[in-house]
């Protein structure tokens, strides 16, 4: 099943865009993006599942609070997807269970 | 390396930290502000990333009158870090405060600033109340969908469901509207009684006439558009296996449910206190908003001498009250530095103080009418308190029964506050819930105990900090 996008942009708020690639998978995203915006506007509905069980969460206060969007970017674990704005040629992952230490 | 020093130290770039960096700056101070965010101007004048033509009809004066704060700050003198987190906040000798930052929100560079005072302007996080399946995929909160809207430009899809109560429901779906969006449908905690019961707070509520005509303006809109607004809704809950399918809720005698796969949750604001915690400073439970509020004078000191708090981080009364209390927080701050020449500040103070009675009458007003109902604050055993930890209402009462103390015993034998968020969502509701199983108030329970590093930081960072890690003493 395509991932359905629970968010969709408004006309005209695209330009210019960043090619970055989220779970391997290429996507051009407006540059103003956050991470955890690029990943909701492309479908991705969950960042990954928490440490004690496998529950899927996804974004949830988008003010850096929840930590519910933490994501690897560029092979750094913990990063806050929220907070972050993507850039070119950056790594997305999501992440799954306890976390690798930095 | 020695330290950087600074007069004033403002922690957050919103409306008061902004006001009070170019009021501190005008009595001469040197001012360092630093912000989480990837730019300055908080959460409510943002709307950057929105098409420019809709910015005008969807965002209204209200954000746009920030554009001259935002540009008056930028030109003010005081330097700005945007991007840095504050994980550690200590008093050191003689009075100087001693702050760790890090850099790139917590993935780069450990620094420390050492500042002669300090302003709290950390504003307020949205408060969605815990309610069953709001851990899933798809359940959000109102505020982080418009945040989302004003600095992504993304807005939500059309069957979203919008729960909860308190004016941001109705903007944001206006403001919906405006941009040619729609939502499906609007859930109301509060029943349309709840006027009658804020009736006496409206004559002060009138001071703010602006607002108050604003809000009917929204909701005359919200009806013309023909948008369902079910009111007095109870026993909300999210339905949904791997991510969110619908919500279902009662209704008068009746139950109801809409299929949806976004279900926006949203129940007012509450200061963020995890700073003001760490340091000690006094708080007190606010019966009328139901949330812990640093305890602070008139002028926006907090119980220890030195650190200042202002704007919605002190008391939830919206933007227009925060400036204004940025600017009597840096004129108080001025003084204590030696720097006041006492008629202006009093001519300014009075100025402040009278700009502040409309939002705040306006706010008493809505409080009241949209006061979140008890099995919301307090809710069934089944649903899940402590989102990092997984920790229902349940499990808080039976270790109630057991003879569980206090929150603090309470994160120990359940770890509930004790994850990634640090009991910034649990918080209120575990104290309230203590209170409620034990048969105490609420000011009786008190609250979590928070330690630095207040937001996460790697170790290997802080290990590889330029300057000496301060080892502050924390109050029990």
């Amino acid at each position: 099943m395509p991932p359905v996008s629970l968010f969709e942009p408004l006309p005209g708020s695209g330009e210019p865009t960043v090619a970055i690639q989220i779970n391997g998978q290429p996507h051009q995203v407006p540059a103003h993006y956050t991470v955890a915006a690029a990943m909701l506007a492309a479908g991705v509905t969950a960042c990954g599942t928490r440490p004690e069980g496998d529950a899927q969460r996804a974004p949830f206060c988008l003010m850096g609070l929840c930590f519910e969007c933490l994501v690897e970017i560029d092979g750094i674990p913990n990063r806050h997807g929220c907070m972050t704005r993507v850039s070119p040629g950056m790594q997305v992952r999501s992440m799954h269970g306890k976390p690798e230490l930095a | 390396m020695s330290t950087e020093r600074w007069d004033l130290l403002i922690i957050g770039a919103g409306p008061a930290g902004m006001a009070g960096a170019v009021t501190a700056r005008e009595r001469g101070l040197s001012v360092l502000v630093v912000d989480e965010a990837p730019d300055a101007g908080g959460h409510f004048y943002r709307g950057a990333g929105m098409p420019a033509v809709l910015r005008e009809p969807v965002l209204g004066a209200d954000v746009l009158a920030g554009g001259a704060l935002i540009e008056a700050f930028a030109a003010c003198g005081a330097e700005c870090r945007p991007g840095t987190l504050v994980w550690q906040l200590t008093g050191g000798e003689g009075g100087e405060w001693c702050a760790m930052l890090a850099e790139d929100q917590g993935a780069g560079r450990v620094c420390s600033v050492q500042a002669g005072a300090v302003l709290l302007a950390l504003g307020a996080q949205e408060r969605p109340f815990p309610v069953s399946g709001w851990t899933l995929p798809g359940a959000m909160g109102v505020g982080a969908a418009q945040t989302l809207m004003k600095t992504q430009g993304l807005v939500p899809v059309p069957e979203a469901v919008l729960v909860g109560g308190g004016p941001l429901l109705y903007l944001f779906a206006y403001q919906l509207l405006q941009a040619g969006r729609r939502v499906q449908a609007l859930l109301e905690t509060s029943s349309a009684g709840a006027l009658w019961a804020a009736l006496p707070r409206l004559p002060r509520a009138l001071l703010g006439l602006g607002q108050l005509a604003k809000g009917l303006r929204i909701l005359a809109a919200l009806r013309k558009a023909g948008i369902p607004r079910i009111r007095g809704v109870g026993k909300i809950e999210i339905a949904g296996s791997t991510c969110v399918e619908g919500v279902r809720f009662q209704a008068g005698a009746r139950g109801g449910s809409l299929a949806t796969p976004l279900v926006l949750l949203h129940h007012g604001f509450i200061p963020a206190v995890n700073l003001s915690r760490s340091l000690g400073c006094l708080h007190d439970w606010d019966p009328d908003q139901f949330c812990w509020r640093p305890r602070v004078d008139l002028w926006g000191q907090s119980s220890r001498p030195g650190i200042w708090i202002a704007g919605d981080g002190a008391a939830i009364a919206g933007a227009r009250t925060a400036r204004w209390k940025g600017v009597l927080a840096a004129l108080d701050i001025a003084r204590a530095a030696g720097r006041g020449d006492a008629a202006a500040l009093r001519a300014k103070a009075l100025r402040a103080r009278l700009g502040c009675l409309g939002p705040q009458g306006m706010v008493a007003f809505t409080d009241r009418l949209y006061r979140p109902p008890d099995w919301l604050r307090r809710p069934g055993d089944d649903v899940v308190v402590c989102r990092c930890e997984s920790v229902t209402a349940g499990e808080v009462r039976r270790l109630v029964q057991l003879g569980c103390l206090g929150p603090n015993q309470m994160k120990a034998f359940t770890r509930c506050g004790m994850g990634d968020c640090q009991g910034r969502f649990c918080g209120p509701t575990v104290s309230e819930l203590l209170a409620q199983a034990g048969g105490r108030t609420v000011a009786e329970v008190g609250y979590f105990r928070l330690r630095p590093p207040l937001k996460p930081v790697p170790l290997e960072a802080i290990a590889a900090a330029e300057a000496p890690v301060e080892r502050g003493k924390f109050p029990s």
